[in-house]
């Protein structure tokens, strides 16, 4: 074999390698990014059933209710931005930071009912520490501006307290 | 007085690393052997300096001296010492005041051990390293002091995060970053190489330990932090592929990837261009992965922001690090001469597979872990990638890995034949598959059973080569004893590291069959899960030093017979008014039953349990790898041309 044709054989073979490792990534872009959604835009009716997204913002104060329906926890709680609350329900422990008032990130998918079932609820190990996507949240319900400083306490965000959704 | 003669040190130690960076590389350019000379003595001044420097915060720690803003943060006078000692790395400054401690560990380790390197290069490769260290010793002196004094001093620290309160997780950041850091090394010898315009075998041969040495801490941090998520965190999994751990995996791949094409470069001064890059992508993405951590970037855009004079410094410094090397490698790599030709079918040939398939997981991988950050910077698009795409994306890409893995050692350099080699791996081959078929048949699992295959294959491979030099049961057993004497280290350290492998992915095809399960129950309750019967005895307060612990009795029965008795908890700290959950493991090597508790309400408990097959092979693999790479380093062939009057085993940090 000539230099030539080594040489093309080597740029053949790293094509290919670069190739498929773009058409994997592309093809699992399309099936697995999770978009985020504030709670203003499922009160909206925007988000389409079924998609896993992303759900951002603190839990409602006083709105946290345990049930265990045939010995399996099951925990019904409302995720507000401050400008719409949604009902959230959520079958398993949840973490050890999972506090009213505290910003969460539930990984699910909304119900044709409008609600949301939750697979999956991260609250982060920090208490001063806010998920990006409840920061999102609270800046598109214009809350908070992350630009004019730190966020308020958690715990006076009970005072955003949503009488009914949408309001 | 002790954080100020820390702080003293810490701005000499800057000094004599701006002066580490200049007088050796213009010794080297101008050919001025004193001003080369010179680069040791500095290298081994700035570590004695950065030694001072952390010894003096490790120091405040230990004394409980409040009035240091690390120490106020980080510990607490009712912390066991071990704490107090580790918690000075337990936040921004201090771990990067370590980080810098190690890079400069790396200089003293090329002044002691690089004797024999050529006058010249090794005055390029200190100064590389001296420049690197002046750029973060800046950084740390300017804007992320951990020497700052908090005023009126606090009667007694924050603590450390109860989290962090752990052994495994301790010990984890000086391991890790001992193999970020060490990457510095063939980084440095990289730029130099550039600087010379000349890279040889003897350039491979000197390389190579270092980032061997490097490859193995690495491995080990890595190993070290995910086995502390699994039994810490308590949410059952091993890896998360959180864009923390991405971080540390990104180096690794790269890394795994010079390291083989740096044995190119020794044995046949081929993909010289290609190893130079190499080394410089492996190093970059290890300062992207501290600093873009350590920022907080990736987790999210606004956290960076909130401190933009730390921010910019870091982006300017990696900007200037990175782009600076790639700038020299665009101007001289033309220079170096053009390398040896080889076959596609030959032992090079099967290396260049490998490069290209880890560099491509290393691609996806990445795209993965920054495209929420560019999807919110350019389009203004709140997303998140989740573990989904990187078993859609890293699964394909590690199959023909694996499968090339057992083939590759087997070909000979230069020129090879597919067919002998493939030949006598049928044994190997046949292992596998039947190994396959019957988990297959037992299991019924795909996953599970395409991933004890490709185990079997990779451990079974990996000492077949070993089994054709040894010529095993061809020859009387006295002559293949004597082969096994005489076989040199680095071929079992490969074969060892590559077993280890095989040993991990055994362990993460026996994790996809755990079975879990969550209950919320009264005391006396018995649960049914995975073959066993969990019974909730009771549930009653213990003490401990700074937390009130709510424990759980958990008996679990198989058939009537007991075979654990465990004690899951959820401590709440009283300081910082935090709850963790304390898990309970019990093993047994081959499956773990895993047990976490949740709230307690109306007298009923929440309980979490698993069952997690292998769970320990994953770490136990991960050790072997490690391993694998120590006794490559043991070997006496890989310092032949660079004779080292010490060995050069001895690891940088």
């Amino acid at each position: 074999m000539t230099r030539k044709r080594r040489r093309l054989v080597l740029l053949l073979a790293c094509g290919v390698g670069l190739g498929s490792a773009t058409a994997l990534a592309l093809t699992a872009f399309q099936s697995s990014v999770e978009f985020f959604v504030s709670p203003a835009e499922i009160a909206a009716g925007t988000e389409s059933p079924g998609r896993t997204v992303r759900l951002g913002g603190l839990v409602e104060a006083g709105s946290v209710q345990h049930s265990d329906p045939d010995g399996h926890p099951v925990v019904r709680f409302r995720v507000t931005d401050g400008k719409a609350a949604v009902e959230v329900t959520y079958t398993g422990a949840l973490p050890d930071l999972f506090r009213e008032g505290q910003g969460i990130v539930a990984i699910g998918a909304v119900q044709p009912d409008g609600t949301f079932s939750a697979a999956e609820v991260l609250a982060k190990h920090d208490e001063n520490y806010m998920p990006k996507e409840v920061v999102e949240a609270l800046k598109k319900s214009g809350r908070w501006n992350p630009a004019d400083g730190p966020p308020p306490p958690a715990a006076t965000w009970d005072t955003l307290k949503v009488k009914s959704a949408g309001g | 007085m002790t954080p100020e003669l820390g702080h003293f040190a810490l701005a000499l130690a800057v000094a004599i690393a701006a002066a580490q960076a200049v007088l050796p590389l213009m010794g080297a350019h101008n050919r001025d052997a004193r001003m080369m000379a010179a680069a040791p003595a500095l290298a081994v001044g700035q570590l004695i300096a950065l030694l001072t420097s952390f010894g003096c915060l490790v120091w405040s720690g230990v004394v409980n001296d409040f009035s240091v803003f690390n120490v106020a943060e980080n510990s607490s006078s009712t912390e066991p010492l071990f704490y107090r000692i580790t918690g000075t790395w337990g936040d921004h400054e201090g771990s990067i005041l370590l980080w810098c401690l190690i890079l400069a560990c790396c200089g003293g380790a090329v002044a002691a051990f690089g004797r024999n390197l050529p006058a010249s290069l090794r005055a390029r490769v200190i100064g590389v390293l001296g420049f690197t260290s002046a750029g973060f010793l800046l950084y740390t002196l300017t804007v992320s002091n951990p020497f700052l004094r908090v005023w009126p001093p606090p009667i007694d620290g924050r603590n450390i995060n109860p989290l962090l309160q752990d052994p495994g997780l301790a010990m984890h950041p000086p391991v890790l970053y001992s193999g970020y850091v060490g990457f510095a090394i063939p980084f440095a010898f990289a730029v130099a190489a550039l600087l010379e315009g000349r890279v040889d075998a003897a350039w491979g041969r000197w390389v190579r330990p270092w980032t061997l040495a490097a490859w193995c801490l690495l491995t080990g941090g890595i190993a070290l932090g995910s086995w502390w998520a699994y039994y810490e965190l308590g949410w059952g999994g091993f890896w998360f592929w959180d864009p923390v751990e991405n971080a540390s995996l990104l180096p690794w791949l790269a890394g795994t990837a010079l390291l083989h094409s740096a044995i190119v470069v020794e044995k046949r001064e081929a993909l010289k261009t290609w190893t130079i890059l190499l080394a410089i992508g492996t190093f970059s993405l290890s300062l992207c992965g501290t600093f873009m951590v350590r920022s907080g970037i990736l987790n999210s855009v606004h956290s960076f922001a909130s401190d933009p004079t730390r921010g910019v410094f870091i982006l300017a410094l990696l900007a200037i690090v990175i782009g600076g090397s790639l700038q020299l490698f665009a101007l001289r790599a033309p220079v170096l001469a053009a390398s040896g030709i080889f076959a596609p079918v030959s032992r090079e040939g099967a290396l260049v597979l490998n490069n290209i398939l880890l560099c491509s997981i290393c691609a996806v991988v990445l795209t993965g872990t920054t495209y929420p950050l560019i999807a919110a910077l350019l389009f203004n698009v709140a997303l998140s990638v989740g573990p989904p795409y990187f078993h859609l994306t890293v699964v394909p890409l590690l199959v023909p890995l694996f499968a090339a893995m057992s083939v590759g050692p087997t070909l000979p350099w230069k020129r090879a034949d597919l067919l002998p080699a493939l030949t006598r791996l049928w044994w190997a081959a046949a292992i596998a598959a039947l190994v396959g078929i019957a988990a297959e048949a037992g299991l019924g699992r795909a996953f599970a059973a395409g991933g004890f295959a490709a185990a079997a294959w990779l451990i079974t491979g990996a000492f077949a080569e070993l089994v054709e030099r040894v010529r095993l049961f061809r020859v009387p057993l006295s002559v293949t004893r004597a082969r096994i004497a005489a076989q040199p280290l680095s071929v079992w350290g490969a074969a060892v590291a590559h077993a280890g492998l095989g040993v991990t992915v055994a362990g993460i095809a026996g994790m996809s069959l755990a079975t879990s399960t969550i209950v919320a129950v009264t005391p006396g309750a018995t649960i049914r899960l995975g073959g066993y019967d969990w019974t909730l005895l009771a549930m009653h307060d213990a003490p401990g030093p700074d937390y009130t612990a709510r424990v759980a009795d958990l008996r679990v029965t198989r058939d009537g017979r007991q075979v654990a008795l465990f004690h899951p908890s959820r401590r709440t700290f009283t300081e910082q008014k935090q709850t963790i959950s304390d898990t309970a493991i019990q093993t047994n090597l081959v499956r773990d039953l895993y047990a976490v508790i949740g709230d307690e309400r109306n007298g009923q408990v929440v309980l979490r349990l698993h069952v997690n097959y292998l769970a320990p092979w994953i770490w136990l693999g991960a050790l072997v790898m490690a391993a694998g790479g120590g006794l490559s380093l043991a070997d006496r062939r890989l310092r032949v041309g660079a004779p080292a009057r010490r060995p050069v085993a001895t690891v940088p940090a």
